[in-house]
Parts: C-alpha cells; sequence; structure tokens
C-alpha cells in the first residue's frame, strides 16, 4: 500500500512537472532568443539594428538595419490582411448564416483544407501559378512581389479567420436574430446591424490571430516575395520579410558571428510581436465570453 | 413615386447575400485549383520507382525515397517526445489544475507557444538543442523542435478529450475506493484516447508539412545515405520540395509537382485518419 502512495505520488509529480512546462518552454524560448540576440548590441547600437534603413549583413563593414525587412513585413502583412479579412468575414457570414445542409458541410470542409495544405506547397504553387499571372498582369519583370505574397499569405490566413468568425457568430444568442426579423428587418440588416457588432470582439480576435499568422509566415513568404532587402515603394516591387530573412541566411552565417547574433535579435522582435499580437486576441475572445 | 423602403432592403440585401456568397467562393475555389492542380500534374509522376529509389543527377531525376523515410522519421520521433508530455500536461490541466493563477498562467503560455512563428522555433531549436545541447543538426533536435512546436495542438485537443468524459465515471471510480491516479488511469484515460488520438494526428501531420522549425535543426539539402542514428541529418519531403523549386535550376517540372503530391498525400492522408477516428468514436460513444 505504501508503496503504491509513493508510485502516486512520483506519477503526479510527473504530471504536474509537465502541466507547468509550458511556462518553462515559452521562458526557454525568450532566454535563448533574447541571449543570442542581445549580444549583437555590443557591437551594434540598438538604434543602427531597429532603425537603419541598410540590410548588408555580409559587406564589409556589415549594416544590419532591419527597417526595410520590418517594412517588408508589414507591407506584406498589411495586403495580405486587406484581401483576408472583408473575404474571411464575409464567408463565414455566408457559411454559418445562409448555407444549409450539404453545402455548408463542403464549405466548411474547404475551408479547413486550406489550413492543412503545407506551407511550402502553397509557396510552390505561388511561385507557379500566382507569380507568372501577376508578372503578365502588370507587365513586370518578375512576379514575385510583395502582392504575391499577400495573395498566397491571404489564403493561408483564411482558415484562422473564417473558424473564429464562425465560432464568434455562433455564440451570438439565437434570440437577437430571432428579435430583429420580428421588426421587420430583413435578413441581410440583421446581419449586418446586429448579427456582426454583436459579435465585435470575436471578430477581433480572428484578425489578429489572423495577422499573427501572416507575420509568422515563413516558408511561402520566402518563396514567392522575391527576397530583396530593399525598402519597398510599391506592392509590386520584391520585398524580404523578417521571417524569410532568417530563414534564408542563417544557413550560411557563422555560429556566433555578428550576422548570427543580428537574426537572432530579429527574432526576438518576431517572438515579441507575435506575443503582443496573441495578447491581444486573448483578450478580445476573454472579453467576448464575460 | 419614391420605390417603397422595404422593396429597396430587399433589392439591397440580393445584392449583399450574392457578394457574401462570390467571397466563400474565393476561399473554396483557390483550395480545389490547389489541391487539383497538384494531383493532375503529380500523379504522372507517381510511381513505385519514384518513391523508392534515391534521387540522380543532383536531383534532377530518380526517386525521392530518403525524403520519405526522414519525414517518417522525423515524424514518428516528433511524436514520441510530444505525445507523453501533451497527455500528461493535458491530465495536470483537466483533473488537477484548479482555476487559479498558476493554471491562468499556463493557459496564457499555451496561447502563446501556439502563436510563436515557426521561424521562431527554428532559432529557438538552434540555439538550445543544436548548439547548447551539443546535439549537432539532427534528427533529435529536429524532432524535439517540431514535438515543442506542436505541444498547445495536442495538448488542447487532450485536454477537452478529458473534459468530455462525464464526471459521472470519475465519482463511481472514486466511491469503489480507487485512488485519484487509478481513477484517471482506468476510467478517464481510455474514454478519452479517441479525442487524444484525433488531435494528435492532427498536430503531427501539421509537424510533418512544416519547413521552417527543421531548416537548421535537421535538414540537409541532400544525402547520399539514409539517416542511421539519432545523430544524424535527413533529408525531409517539405524541404526537399523547397530546394527542388526554388534552389536548383532546371528541374523537370515533373519531380516538383510528384514531390508535392507525396507530401499533400502524406498531410490529407493523416488528416482523413483523424477525421474517421472522430466520427467513429462518435457514433460508437455510448454516454
Amino acid at each position: 500500500m505504501a508503496r503504491l502512495r509513493w508510485r502516486e505520488r512520483i506519477i503526479e509529480g510527473v504530471i504536474y512537472a509537465c502541466g507547468v512546462s509550458s511556462i518553462g518552454i515559452v521562458m526557454l524560448i525568450f532566454l535563448f532568443l533574447v541571449k543570442e540576440g542581445l549580444a549583437l548590441f555590443q557591437t551594434v547600437p540598438i538604434g543602427d539594428f531597429l532603425l537603419g534603413d541598410r540590410w548588408y549583413p555580409i559587406s564589409e563593414p556589415p549594416r544590419f538595419g532591419i527597417l526595410p525587412l520590418l517594412l517588408g513585413s508589414l507591407w506584406v502583412t498589411v495586403g495580405a490582411v486587406a484581401l483576408s479579412v472583408p473575404v474571411g468575414i464575409a464567408s463565414a457570414l455566408f457559411i454559418s448564416e445562409i448555407a444549409t445542409g450539404w453545402m455548408r458541410e463542403a464549405l466548411k470542409t474547404g475551408t479547413e483544407l486550406l489550413a492543412v495544405i503545407p506551407s511550402v506547397v502553397l509557396g510552390f504553387i505561388g511561385v507557379t501559378m500566382v507569380a507568372p499571372y501577376i508578372q503578365r498582369t502588370f507587365h513586370l519583370s518578375t512576379g514575385l512581389t510583395a502582392l504575391t505574397g499577400a495573395f498566397v499569405l491571404a489564403l493561408m490566413a483564411m482558415p484562422t479567420i473564417v473558424s473564429i468568425t464562425e465560432d464568434a457568430l455562433a455564440a451570438v444568442p439565437r434570440g437577437y436574430r430571432e428579435a430583429a426579423l420580428a421588426l421587420g428587418a430583413t435578413r441581410w440588416q440583421m446581419m449586418w446591424r446586429v448579427l456582426l457588432p454583436a459579435a465585435r470582439s470575436g471578430i477581433l480576435a480572428a484578425t489578429m490571430l489572423g495577422i499573427g499568422r501572416v507575420i509568422g509566415e515563413t516558408m511561402a513568404v520566402m518563396m514567392v516575395t522575391g527576397n530583396a532587402a530593399v525598402i519597398p515603394q510599391t506592392l509590386l516591387r520584391p520585398v524580404r520579410t523578417m521571417t524569410a530573412t532568417i530563414a534564408a541566411e542563417m544557413g550560411e552565417t557563422v555560429r556566433g558571428s555578428e550576422h548570427y547574433f543580428a537574426l537572432f535579435a530579429i527574432g526576438v522582435v518576431l517572438f515579441a510581436l507575435s506575443f503582443v499580437i496573441n495578447m491581444l486576441a486573448d483578450l478580445f475572445l476573454h472579453r467576448e465570453r464575460a | 413615386m419614391a420605390v417603397a423602403p422595404w422593396r429597396r432592403a430587399l433589392r439591397m440585401q440580393r445584392v449583399a447575400l450574392t457578394l457574401l456568397g462570390l467571397a466563400t467562393l474565393c476561399v473554396v475555389i483557390p483550395v480545389v485549383v490547389v489541391i487539383g492542380d497538384i494531383i493532375l500534374r503529380g500523379a504522372g509522376a507517381l510511381s513505385w520507382a519514384f518513391v523508392s529509389t534515391m534521387p540522380s543527377h543532383g536531383m534532377r531525376a530518380g526517386g525521392i525515397f530518403p525524403a520519405i523515410v526522414g519525414t517518417l522519421e522525423l515524424v514518428g520521433l516528433t511524436t514520441l517526445f510530444a505525445l507523453p508530455m501533451g497527455v500528461l500536461a493535458a491530465i495536470y490541466l483537466s483533473e488537477y489544475a484548479a482555476e487559479r493563477w498558476l493554471t491562468r498562467l499556463v493557459r496564457l503560455a499555451i496561447v502563446n507557444l501556439a502563436g510563436v512563428p515557426s521561424v521562431v522555433y527554428g532559432l529557438f531549436g538552434l540555439g538550445l538543442f543544436v548548439m547548447f545541447c551539443r546535439f549537432g543538426t539532427s534528427l533529435l533536435s529536429g524532432a524535439l523542435t517540431l514535438a515543442i512546436m506542436i505541444l498547445p495542438v495536442i495538448i488542447t485537443a487532450s485536454e477537452e478529450a478529458l473534459r468530455s468524459v462525464p464526471n459521472s465515471f470519475r465519482e463511481v471510480s472514486l466511491s469503489l475506493g480507487a485512488s485519484r491516479w487509478q481513477t484517471i488511469r482506468h476510467a478517464v484515460l481510455p474514454c478519452a484516447i479517441p479525442g487524444i488520438m484525433t488531435g494528435t494526428i492532427l498536430g503531427v501531420s501539421r509537424a510533418a508539412g512544416e519547413t521552417a522549425p527543421i531548416l537548421f535543426t535537421v535538414a540537409a539539402f541532400s544525402l547520399p545515405k539514409l539517416p542511421e542514428s539519432l545523430f544524424d541529418q535527413a533529408m525531409v519531403l517539405p524541404y526537399h520540395l523547397y530546394v527542388i523549386s526554388t534552389q536548383i535550376p532546371n528541374i523537370p517540372a515533373t519531380q516538383r509537382y510528384g514531390t508535392a503530391l507525396v507530401l499533400l498525400l502524406l498531410v490529407l492522408s493523416m488528416n482523413g485518419l483523424a477525421v474517421i477516428i472522430r466520427t467513429r468514436f462518435r457514433r460508437k460513444r455510448q454516454w
């Protein structure tokens, strides 16, 4: 009996350790990123890193200004969000309020399938189908542009936006719908004036999580945006995002070099951004529940 | 005479609903096009030789056997690391944790882990497993990195599965004199297994398709032989697709589409399996 007790103590100890391990992992990730990232600032002032407009990591002397990369991420993200948020919310409305029966199931499965396709496969399709199309349409020298990235990323953010918006719409009490319709509103008026405002914070959360997905996306964006680390003038120019920079350059750096530390410093920026975005999304989700 | 307001509202509604329908098509049609395109153009490349032989002529010909083996090994190892830890963490959250600040912190951490960009996991794996632990660029480093990445998926799905087990199961077991752990082990966990399996497969299928976290932790451009130990590098499907579609010029399109198709089939079949387990379990469920 006593031995049984002990065994159980040990098992419960392990369960407890695994339970709180997530906190430890988040702290470890932060610690390792910061440990390697901060090393950069012994030689490069933090202002030059954040606000420098030149990213020439292998020239002599090297320049580690991430402004072009930040703006690259920003342009692609803004483009993708502008495309995916309205379309995503509209299709969530359609799927949850208008479609019925097999059509609804088919549309739901379709959006879920989109989340399943690996990002490298979408990047591949971006290179083989979207980029040539954009090149032809706008008569460009290359189809690998910020706009191409925005298209592909809009597609990748869609499942997140649609499914969370659907959840938010489903959480609006039936009575709201019935009351609006009973007052003589059309179904569209009911959706526009009642449903969307009632589901507001859930939709905001969906948008935030969509943004988080877009900012963090790496492979597809690296394959389709052309990877030019210059401050972009229009959406039809090649850009390079922060994620793509890490993925493309880490393989060539010397471990422990300035360049290596600089890529970790970009990682810190990305981690901080995703942290803020997730916190905001979580806040919106909880506000809705309360 | 002015148009009656209700007529205008109806016309407005017709326009708006049409737009909603069009928006939905904008989401669904690309899915069909992407999957259809890869299946149609990849099917020609698919053959027994393609999946069972080594690449040749600088990956311009031959098969993708080592990339398939590497992916399967990596995914198997990832499951081995992530599953026990994820399930135990879920047991803690659903069976032990009271709603207090520590639990809230754990949940916040899980939400955050789920949102960390995949390439940042790659950096973390490089810093911790490859460099600090000195595992080198290896299957072990890659699997540990991916395991941490899919942990939130497994924890969330497993917790949901555990919570869906009715409380009366626990009460009966406890009233018969079973201890807390015995109750979890024999009365709760068996009922939650299908849900846990579904969540795990979904998480693992995500790991199978990810490229960014394995770039600097395990992936090899090209290897003459299969990995022989945990400390060897490996070729993996997603990275292979990336390499042959952007890094090497003049690769025949069939090679690319064939590789994309194999990867897509792998991921889709895993998801299909998860859906089958879920529906069969729902039908069989007795409570």
